[in-house]
């Protein structure tokens, strides 16, 4: 049971890092109608932001993370403006080819950059505390309380301002939105500001919690897109839930199978939704 | 570099190549011809490379086999056990929208390397599986022949499929499903034979290549060299174009050997790591040409319908 | 000077003709009607005006200006609204929502525009938290054209508003659309229903194979005998 519980605090924990990068890549997704495969390196790479702005300037973490997020969201932006909007058009399979040269391009950018090593933010070991039996170090909570706050910052972003509605209205049901009058195009250079800051962070926290290698938002590329495909494309709510729920059995998981096969849990659920409840828990528009 | 070396070097460039030229056209098959979004290559690659290094390589104790098998048994056994995974695989997607297949393969191609990392008692673990040996005690220029030969083989194969009716069935569902579904064709069906197929050519790939580097890791079948490259060949040299496949795979091959020489030039201190810039000179390359000239090199040709003229 | 007009328009998709030389006008504070049988270009006449489908030779006029071709968001902008025939809603927004978003282009508070909006279709001040999605088919076109008024337009283009309602249904929509019209709003609207459909319009327009076949008043076109024996059933 104890065994259970501290899987569980785990599984929220992974679970909110899925969940801030899932947002974004249901919200492109949504959008854009395409999986952006970069996603998992938008992450790595506002890790790796945060890492020179805490190097810098001798700055904790948490006060490198807006930094980070607006490079990453105008690092989104730009690539989506040079690569991606040019071949809007052709046909969305080329766009996703193009995602997938963007991932190996700022995966061996960071490797040039800040080399291929492992790296942390704070060296030294984090004493956890011990509450009853379990064990909580101070980072995680600070990583709750701050995946909890872009959470709501998101949530109203999307329910109470203009720009946010137009995109929920764009993912809904593009041709309308276009004779509705919401400029496309803007909508689209928000989307990709937002969802590239939410990977910035999530892959921050990921850092936080463990350490940052430039492969480490590639790995988690499955299991955000089963988190967005959980919860419906296009519904940045679904994926809050999506990317809890696949955090949380991703942890649990370990419980019967080898923990090196966590990645085939979050695959497996994918595929079951893909295949008996293609619209997600929450209907998606796909 | 003297003639022997350059020479030696011609060699093991067109070797790959033409490995590389086989999984172009398997990719074909399934990309260009039927419009299925595979990004598992890797996988298949993989399968293909280990079913021949258990069955060819001597007996170990550490692992089952090997088996110690002719060369030809163990191309056959990469080709015949690739036809399970690729229908279980083909059976699970076959409905799945184009992108939700490329995310569903590429989770794929990624549990098969995880399932190759960790079940040593099979492959070894990431110290990997070596001593593979080429065939008939043929050295590389040999096996080269032999990996031409396949390729041949390959692309008449491809080629005869592309023309047939089963081809334009193929084509007809990329283009129009809903009416080729009216039109009375059985869709799945089709599309799972497409799929294996190309997954099998995959497959052979690997086993060839186990043969020719001698040894098989997982390191060998992530993304980048498995898939990635894979695609930019097939949509540099032209999807839909058998040839363009293989002349795709010529190019970028020989683009991708030359980032080596490019990377070599520029000082280390600037760059950091060789092979890192190496990717990201594919990768921005990639782009370029995605955004300029998406048809490819060359585009599609279709083969005339009966009773058209050309 | 007209409130909207074609004139000698040719357009269709990927070079092909859908029409050919097409005339259309709609005067201030009338209700024209585009009726036809199927394929005769009906919709596409009204999308290439909205600038959805590409004109090819001809010229659309707005209040004199020349508007060929412009982005949809610059007709928004002018005072044309559009209202699609299919997927007119955004399923996973409130009503309230969908409404905000028809005025996207306009600045100012949208409580009053709402509110005139809600006085023309109360049922939807009452259910204003609803999601659009799951909402009845009649509801469903209420939140269109309800999201179409709220840019304030001058002109309301209807892609056959009428379509999968029930007789019921059908009268109230005409009725509602004459409401709307009297409040000084232009409407353009294509119909399958023809006869219901001229019988609430003050001019129609009947094309065949992207053509303009006959052009009159809604009661004129009503009586004619070959038109009736196209169109409306004998």
């Amino acid at each position: 049971m104890i065994e259970i519980i501290q899987l569980l605090i785990n599984g929220i924990l992974l679970g909110s890092i899925l969940a801030l990068g899932a947002v974004g890549a249901t919200m492109i997704f949504g959008v854009l109608r395409f999986a952006h495969f970069a996603h998992g390196d938008f992450m790595a790479i506002g890790a790796y932001f945060a890492l020179t702005v805490v190097t810098v300037f001798n700055l904790p973490v948490l006060a490198a993370l807006p930094v980070a997020m607006l490079l990453t969201g105008g690092l989104a932006i730009l690539i989506d403006q040079v690569v991606y909007r040019r071949i809007r058009r052709v046909q969305p399979v080329i766009l996703l080819i193009a995602s997938f040269a963007t991932a190996l391009v700022l995966r061996s950018f960071i490797q040039m950059v800040w080399g291929s090593s492992n790296q942390v933010y704070q060296v030294g070991i984090q004493l956890p505390w011990r509450i009853g039996p379990f064990t909580l170090k101070p980072d995680h909570l600070l990583i709750f309380a701050a995946a909890a706050g872009l959470v709501l910052i998101v949530h109203l972003f999307l329910s109470r301002t203009r720009m946010g509605k137009a995109m929920r209205a764009m993912s809904d049901n593009m041709d309308l939105a276009l004779v509705t009058g919401i400029p496309a195009n803007r909508v689209i250079m928000w989307t990709w500001a937002i969802g590239g800051a939410l990977a910035a962070a999530a892959g921050v926290f990921l850092g936080m919690d463990t350490r940052l290698h430039p492969v480490m938002g590639w790995t988690l590329l499955l299991p955000i897109f089963a988190a967005t495909i959980l919860g419906g494309i296009g519904r940045p709510y679904g994926a809050i839930l999506g990317g809890l729920v696949i955090g949380c059995a991703m942890e649990l998981s370990t419980l019967v199978i080898p923990g090196a096969y966590k990645p085939a849990v979050a695959f497996a659920i994918m595929v079951a939704t893909l295949v008996f409840r293609p619209q997600g828990i929450i209907k998606g528009n796909a | 570099m003297d003639m022997a070396g350059l020479s030696a070097y011609a060699v093991f460039f067109l070797s790959l190549v033409g490995i590389y030229a086989i999984m172009a056209l398997g990719l074909n098959m399934q990309w260009g011809m039927t419009g299925q979004f595979n990004i598992g290559i890797a996988g298949f690659f993989a399968v293909g490379a280990y079913t021949t290094a258990i069955l060819t390589s001597a007996p170990a104790e550490s692992r089952v086999g090997g088996f110690d098998l002719p060369f030809l048994v163990g191309l056959a056994g990469s080709v015949i056990a690739c036809i399970p995974v690729a229908w279980l695989v083909g059976r699970i997607t076959a409905r799945l929208r184009t992108d939700y297949l490329a995310i569903a393969t590429i989770g794929i191609a990624e549990i098969i390397r995880l399932f190759f990392v960790n079940e040593s008692w099979l492959s070894n673990g990431t110290r990997g599986i070596p001593g593979i040996e080429k065939p008939f005690g043929l050295g590389n220029n040999g096996y080269l022949l032999i990996i031409i030969a396949f390729v041949a083989l390959a692309w008449l194969l491809v080629e005869i499929a592309r023309r047939s009716p089963w081809g334009r069935v193929l084509r007809a569902i990329r283009d129009n499903e809903p009416a080729t579904a009216a039109a009375g064709k059985d869709i799945a069906r089709f599309r799972l034979q497409a799929f294996i197929t190309g997954s099998c050519l995959m497959a052979l790939g690997g086993g060839l290549y186990a043969h020719f580097v001698g040894f098989v890791s997982p390191e060998a079948f992530r993304p980048l060299y498995g898939t990635f490259l894979v695609w930019v060949m097939l949509i540099a040299g032209g999807s839909g174009n058998n040839l363009g496949a293989m002349l795709g795979a010529l190019v970028v091959w020989l683009i991708w050997s030359s980032t080596e020489m490019i990377a070599g030039l520029v000082p280390t201190a600037l760059i950091g790591s060789e092979s890192a810039f190496r990717v990201f000179l594919i990768g921005v390359l990639l782009q370029i040409i995605l955004v300029s000239r998406p048809q490819g090199l060359l585009p599609e040709k279709r083969p005339p319908m009966p009773g058209e003229k050309r | 000077m007209s409130l909207m007009s074609a004139e000698a328009l040719y357009a269709g998709y990927g070079g092909v003709d859908i029409l050919r030389n097409l005339h259309l006008r709609v005067e201030a504070d009338e209700i024209v009607v585009i009726i036809g049988p199927n394929g005769a270009g009906k919709s596409t006449a009204m999308k290439a005006m909205f600038g959805l489908v590409p004109i090819r030779s001809g010229a659309v006029s707005y209040r004199g200006e020349t508007i060929t071709n412009q982005p949809a968001e610059r007709m928004v902008s002018r005072g044309i609204a559009y209202v699609p025939q299919e997927a007119n809603v955004f399923p996973s927004l409130s009503v309230v929502e969908n409404l905000e978003l028809g005025a996207y282009v306009l600045r100012g508070p949208n409580g009053p525009r709402m509110e005139r909006v809600f006085e023309i279709f109360p049922r939807l001040k009452e259910r204003r938290h609803q999601q659009a999605g799951v909402m009845s088919g009649g509801e469903r076109q209420m939140v269109a054209m309800g999201r179409a008024l709220m840019v304030e337009p001058t002109l309301l283009m209807l892609d056959e508003p009428t379509a999968g309602l029930s007789p019921r249904l059908i009268d109230e929509t005409f009725e509602r659309i004459r409401g709307i019209n009297q409040l000084g709003i232009g409407v353009l609207m294509v119909e399958q229903n023809a006869r219901q459909a001229l019988a609430a319009a003050d001019r129609g327009y009947v094309l065949a194979t992207g053509e303009n076949r006959y052009e009159d008043t809604g009661p004129a076109l009503l009586a004619n005998p070959e038109v009736a024996e196209m169109f409306l059933g004998g």
